[in-house]
């Protein structure tokens, strides 16, 4: 092998290193005795039991969830809609605006998405007298920074996609929406599966827009934990990130075998 | 198509666009805290004055660049062997390296900070171990530095810059490569006219995909930096939280966007090109 693919893979190595062992530190200390992360005093489960009686850290956690499948789904339509239109519509007027649009919220700090949109509902408050923020308020943002993830899958997905067949239905007599249905909407679905997780995933992680949004009765998992941390480390905290970690890791190795099955 | 093209355009343009607007009008205004919201709106240019003026600002916003520059370059220097190394291993092992390199980003953010305040403590498990081995002799402090600023984020970013050089590098014709040395070319040259200049849309990207969101990054300077690391994105929280100043609040906001704008032009730019059907 020569040098410098040595080089690389010792990099990778401690690459790999570096990405999981504060991971599996996290995960080993969940199961400590003590409350200091720091000092090993042999193997418990308190702090597990702990959190699974923590009602606001529950509560919070289902919340999460609940607005995970809302904005995901939301996302899911509103990006295929715009991938597909970025993809397959060559001109219309402001697409140059548009294309932009749907690839900004990806790059844009989201102290500012964050700061902008709560100025957006304050607005629409005191316009319309609503909507109140919480459930909806918070969907509507996570919604808005997804829509961007799902186009992007979903417009290359569609990119390097054998056009002929569509021809082929659209010939023999079928309607735009019938081959949308039948031919295009198929053959793009694990791009739209994909996108749909990574918004899920995205929404149920959010802290920063979220806490902009939120108002004063709703809190997230996401905001539960940043407050907790901020006081220092808490091994419930430990506990969660395992869950996290676990339910992350068999999501994509379930993906993975998915995807090489379909191959 | 015309209502697929307009439900995406109208409710970006309600949800992103429009509040932009909103953020301009409340930043030309000015504090007022006996009102709700906070706001005396006005047409002045006061905080925009102040944010180039007062020295804590201008600070935050030359240590954001700084942080956010220098970070992004280690993210590089270890990233780009890694998209190397894995771009060249056999093709049936690549998922599976990929797929290492990707899980970390879908675990939560939050909780890969976190993990790090316990391992950088002054008794954590890091200064234990240098300690054990006899490197430092007192427990220094990486918590609340700059440091562990860096430390975050190049650990938080290192996906986003992996596989954009991934993507670019796998992209690679190796007989290039071959034909480079067959003309002579030691391996350093070979790299540096052949692989580097190739890979250069992956760089690009992986490194505006870095720069960008580590400038306004909040979560990583709260968390793991001190009360002397000035970042601008947590200026922005504690304006706004704290002071409850929507007005400068949102004055830093559209400084922030202006400074960004280059480079998340140059972002789209890149990837509209890449999105193009070859």
């Amino acid at each position: 092998m020569a040098g410098r693919a040595r080089f690389a893979f010792t990099m990778l190595a401690f690459g790999y290193a570096f990405l999981y062992l504060p991971i599996v530190l996290v995960i080993v200390y969940s199961f400590n005795e003590s409350r200091l992360v720091t000092v090993w005093a042999g193997f418990s489960t308190k702090w597990w039991r702990a959190l699974l009686a923590n009602e606001a850290m529950l509560s919070a956690a289902w919340l999460s969830l609940r607005i995970a499948l809302v904005s995901a789904t939301a996302a899911a339509m509103i990006g295929l809609a715009a991938g597909y239109a970025l993809a397959r519509a060559p001109r219309f007027f402001g697409r140059t605006l548009f294309g932009s649009l749907v690839i900004a919220p990806m790059v844009m700090p989201e102290v500012v998405m964050g700061i902008s949109m709560l100025l957006l509902f304050v607005g629409s408050e005191r316009l319309f007298g609503g909507p109140d923020r919480g459930f909806l308020t918070i969907a509507i943002a996570h919604i808005t920074f997804s829509i961007a993830f799902v186009a992007v899958v979903v417009q290359a997905r569609l990119a390097d996609f054998d056009r002929s067949l569509e021809e082929a239905a659209m010939d023999l007599g079928a309607t735009p929406l019938v081959v949308f249905r039948t031919v295009t909407l198929p053959l793009i679905l694990p791009a739209v599966a994909s996108g749909w997780l990574l918004a899920f995933t995205l929404s149920l992680d959010d802290l920063i827009l979220t806490q902009f949004v939120a108002g004063a009765q709703s809190q997230t998992l996401p905001m539960r934990v940043y407050s907790s941390v901020r006081l220092g480390v808490d091994p419930q905290i430990n506990a969660l990130a395992t869950i996290v970690v676990a339910v992350a890791a068999s999501a994509l190795i379930l993906s993975g075998w998915l995807t090489r099955r379909r191959a | 198509m015309r209502f697929v093209i307009a439900l995406p355009y109208a409710w970006l343009a309600i949800f992103f666009l429009l509040p932009f607007a909103l953020v301009l009008t409340i930043a030309l205004g000015s504090n007022d805290p006996d009102s709700v919201p906070p706001v005396a709106f006005g047409l002045s240019l006061a905080n925009f004055k102040l944010l180039f003026t007062d020295d804590l600002y201008l600070a935050a916003w030359l240590s954001s660049i700084r942080i956010a520059a220098t970070s992004t370059l280690v993210t590089l220097l270890l990233g780009y062997p890694m998209a190397y190394a894995i771009a060249r291993a056999a093709p049936r092992r690549q998922p599976l390296l990929l797929m290492l390199v990707i899980l970390p980003f879908w675990t939560s953010f939050l909780i890969r900070i976190y993990a790090w305040m316990g391992l950088l403590s002054s008794n954590g498990i890091l200064n234990q171990v240098l300690r054990a081995t006899g490197l430092v002799e007192t427990p220094g402090t990486i918590l609340g530095t700059e440091w562990a600023v860096h430390l975050g984020i190049v650990y938080a970013y290192l996906p986003f810059m992996v596989l954009p050089l991934y993507a670019a590098l796998e992209k690679l014709d190796t007989s290039l490569l071959e034909a480079a040395s067959d003309l002579g070319a030691s391996p350093l040259t070979a790299f540096l006219t052949v692989t580097l200049p190739l890979s250069l849309p992956g760089v690009v990207a992986g490194c505006l995909l870095v720069f960008i969101p580590s400038v306004g990054e909040f979560v990583i300077p709260d968390l793991l930096g001190g009360t002397d690391t000035l970042m601008i994105g947590k200026v922005l929280w504690d304006e706004f939280f704290l002071n409850g100043d929507w007005p400068l609040a949102s004055a830093v906001a559209i400084c922030l966007l202006v400074l960004l704008v280059g480079p998340i032009a140059l972002f789209q730019r890149q990837q509209a090109r890449s999105a193009e059907p070859r």
